[in-house]
C-alpha cells in the first residue's frame, strides 16, 4: 500500500462525479490509498491569477499548508484534475524559485495561521503516479477483462506535459504515457495527432466561436481515425469536448458524435468493476454503443425525441447512407 | 563643448534612441519567478503556436514589441491576454524560455488596473467564478455558468438549454450552491492580506 495526500478538486464534486468515482474504484485495487486534504479550497484554476496574482497564489498556497500539516508519513499530493495539479505544482514551484515571492505569500498565510515550506511536499498528477509509480506490470496483472476491439483515442490535453516543472512526463507535446496505460488495459489505441492539443480551455464562455473549433479539431480528428471514444484525464477536457460537443454540432452543422470518457473508468472496466460504479451514463454523449461493442453493458441513452416534421419542399433525391455507417460527420470524414 | 555635454546629450534624431523599458520591467518585475521578458527576440513561435491567437487583435509576439516600445496604452486594452487559454505551447516552445502564459497572467492583472477598455466578457468570467469562491471557499460550476451566460450570452441561452439539463440529469450536477469550507473565515482572512500585499 502506498499513501498519497489526495486534492479532488471543485469539479470532482460537481461536473466530473464520474471521475470521481472510478478514481476511487481503481485505486483501491491498485493499492493507492488517497487521503483527501482536510478542508481544501478552489484553485482558483486559470481565473484568480488573470485577475490578481498575489491572492491567487495565496489560494492556492492555503491547500499546500494544510497538506503539509496533514501529511503524515507521505510528502506526495496526488491531483486528478490537470488545472488543480499544475496550480498546485505552480505555486510550490515559484515559491521555492522566487524566495522573496515566497515569503509574500507566507505572509499573506500567517493572517490565518498558517505556513508552507516551498519544496516540502511532492505535486503529482494521477497518471503519472500510474505510469511511474504503480507501473504498467501491476496494471496489467488487475486486468481480468481486456478491452480488446475497442479503438480510442488518448488525449492527454495541455496542463499535465506543459509547462511540467519537474520534467515527469515523456515529453511536453506527444508524450505516450497515456497511450502505454490504454495498451496495457488491451485497447487498440489510435496514433492521435491532437493528443495534446488545446480543448478550448474557458473559450466555451468568453469566446465560444474559438472554442468550437478547438472542440471540432479533436473530435473531427479522433473522428476521422475511426476511434470509438476519446480518452480524457482532465474534468475540463471531458466537460469541453463531452457538454458542448452538441452546441459545436450545431455551429458546424455537422452530426459528430465521439463519447467522451476518463482513463480511469476504462481502467475499472478492464479491472471487472461494474460499469454503474463508474459514472458510465453519466456522459452526454452518450458511450452505449461503443461500449457495448466490447460486450460492456453501459447504461442506454434515452430515446431522441421525434423531430418535427419540416414541410417538405421540393421532391430531392435523398441523403445516401452506407449501412453500419455510425460516426457520421462531415464529407470528409465519412469518405 | 566640453565632452560632458556631448556625453549626456544623445542624438535625438536616428536609428539608435534611449529606449524607455520601464513597461518591459514593471511587467518582469509583477510575474514571478524571472520570465525572461527581455530575451525576445521577435521569432514569433508563440503566435504561431497559440490555438486563439486568431481571436487575439495583437499576436503575443507584437505584445512583446509593443511592451519594449513602451506602448502602455495599447498593450494594456489589447484583448491578446484575455484570449489566451493556458495551454502552454508556447512557454515551451520559446526559444529563449520565457515564460508566456504567465506574462499574460501579469498582463491582465495589469490591464483591470488601468480599466481603459479590455475584453469585459472574459474579465468578468473571472469576477465572477473568483467571487464564488470567495464566498464558498469552492468553485461553484452551474451557478457561475448561468450567471454568466445571462449576463453575456442571453440569445445563445435557447441553443445551451439542452446542455444545461444534461448537466442537472446526466452529470447530476446540484443547482445549489456547495457547502462552505469550515474554513472560510481563516481564508477570507488570508485573501485579505494577499490583497493588501498586492496593493503595495
Amino acid at each position: 500500500m502506498s499513501d498519497y495526500l489526495y486534492y479532488p478538486g471543485c469539479s470532482m464534486e460537481s461536473s466530473a462525479k464520474a471521475y470521481e468515482a472510478s478514481v476511487e474504484a481503481v485505486c483501491k485495487p491498485l493499492g493507492i490509498n488517497l487521503h483527501e486534504i482536510e478542508d481544501w479550497n478552489c484553485c482558483g484554476a486559470t481565473e484568480y491569477l488573470s485577475l490578481d496574482l498575489t491572492p491567487a497564489y495565496s489560494l492556492i498556497a492555503r491547500n499546500l499548508a494544510l497538506a503539509q500539516e496533514q501529511a503524515n508519513g507521505t510528502k506526495t499530493v496526488l491531483a486528478a484534475c490537470s488545472a488543480c495539479y499544475l496550480n498546485l505544482s505552480k505555486a510550490d514551484h515559484y515559491m521555492h524559485d522566487d524566495k522573496a515571492f515566497g515569503k509574500k505569500i507566507n505572509i499573506a498565510l500567517a493572517a490565518g495561521g498558517l505556513h508552507y515550506d516551498p519544496g516540502q511536499l511532492v505535486i503529482r498528477h494521477l497518471l503519472d503516479v500510474m505510469f511511474n509509480e504503480v507501473g504498467l506490470d501491476k496494471i496489467k496483472e488487475k486486468v481480468v477483462k481486456p478491452l480488446t476491439g475497442l479503438r480510442v483515442a488518448s488525449y492527454i490535453g495541455c496542463m499535465v506535459p506543459r509547462p511540467d516543472y519537474n520534467s515527469r512526463i515523456s515529453d511536453t507535446e506527444y508524450p505516450y504515457e497515456l497511450d502505454d496505460l490504454l495498451k496495457a488495459l488491451g485497447a487498440e489505441v489510435i496514433d492521435f495527432p491532437l493528443k495534446t492539443a488545446c480543448c478550448g480551455g474557458h473559450m466555451t464562455q468568453i469566446g465560444p466561436d474559438t472554442a468550437f473549433e478547438l472542440i471540432r479539431r479533436l473530435i473531427s480528428a479522433a473522428d476521422q481515425y475511426k476511434a470509438d471514444a476519446l480518452v480524457a484525464l482532465c474534468p475540463m477536457c471531458q466537460m469541453n469536448l463531452d457538454a458542448f460537443q452538441g452546441q459545436m454540432n450545431g455551429y458546424f452543422h455537422t452530426n459528430y458524435h465521439m463519447p467522451i470518457l476518463f482513463f480511469t473508468q476504462l481502467m475499472g472496466i478492464a479491472f471487472g468493476e461494474k460499469p454503474e460504479n463508474l459514472g458510465f451514463g453519466s456522459e452526454l454523449v452518450s458511450a452505449h454503443a461503443a461500449m457495448k461493442r466490447i460486450g460492456i453493458q453501459t447504461p442506454e441513452p434515452a430515446p431522441a425525441k421525434p423531430v418535427a416534421k419540416k414541410p417538405a419542399g421540393l421532391p430531392m433525391p435523398p441523403p445516401r447512407v452506407r449501412a453500419g455507417q455510425q460516426n457520421t460527420g462531415n464529407q470528409e470524414a465519412s469518405e | 563643448m566640453t565632452e560632458q555635454a556631448i556625453v549626456s546629450d544623445p542624438p535625438s534624431v536616428g536609428p539608435v534612441k534611449h529606449e524607455d523599458l520601464s513597461l518591459l520591467q514593471e511587467v518582469a518585475m509583477r510575474t514571478p519567478g524571472d520570465p525572461n521578458l527581455e530575451m525576445c527576440i521577435q521569432c514569433g513561435t508563440c503566435g504561431g503556436s497559440c490555438p486563439s491567437a486568431s481571436a487575439m487583435d495583437h499576436t503575443p509576439r507584437a505584445i512583446f514589441a509593443m511592451l519594449r516600445a513602451g506602448m502602455r496604452e495599447d498593450v494594456m486594452k489589447s484583448n491578446t491576454p484575455w484570449m489566451c487559454v493556458a495551454c502552454y505551447y508556447c512557454t515551451v516552445r520559446c526559444p529563449q524560455e520565457i515564460h508566456i502564459t504567465d506574462v499574460m497572467y501579469t498582463l491582465k492583472n495589469m490591464s483591470l488596473e488601468a480599466n481603459i477598455g479590455h475584453n469585459a466578457t472574459a474579465s468578468d468570467f473571472s469576477k465572477t467564478f473568483i467571487s464564488l469562491v470567495e464566498t464558498y471557499g469552492r468553485s461553484f460550476e452551474i451557478g457561475l455558468a448561468g450567471f454568466h451566460n445571462v449576463r453575456h450570452f442571453i440569445t445563445r441561452l435557447p441553443s445551451i438549454t439542452p446542455m444545461a439539463v444534461g448537466m442537472l440529469t446526466k452529470k447530476g450536477m446540484s443547482p445549489l450552491p456547495p457547502r462552505r469550507i469550515k474554513g472560510m473565515d481563516q481564508l477570507k482572512k488570508i485573501l485579505k492580506r494577499a490583497k493588501e500585499l498586492e496593493a503595495e
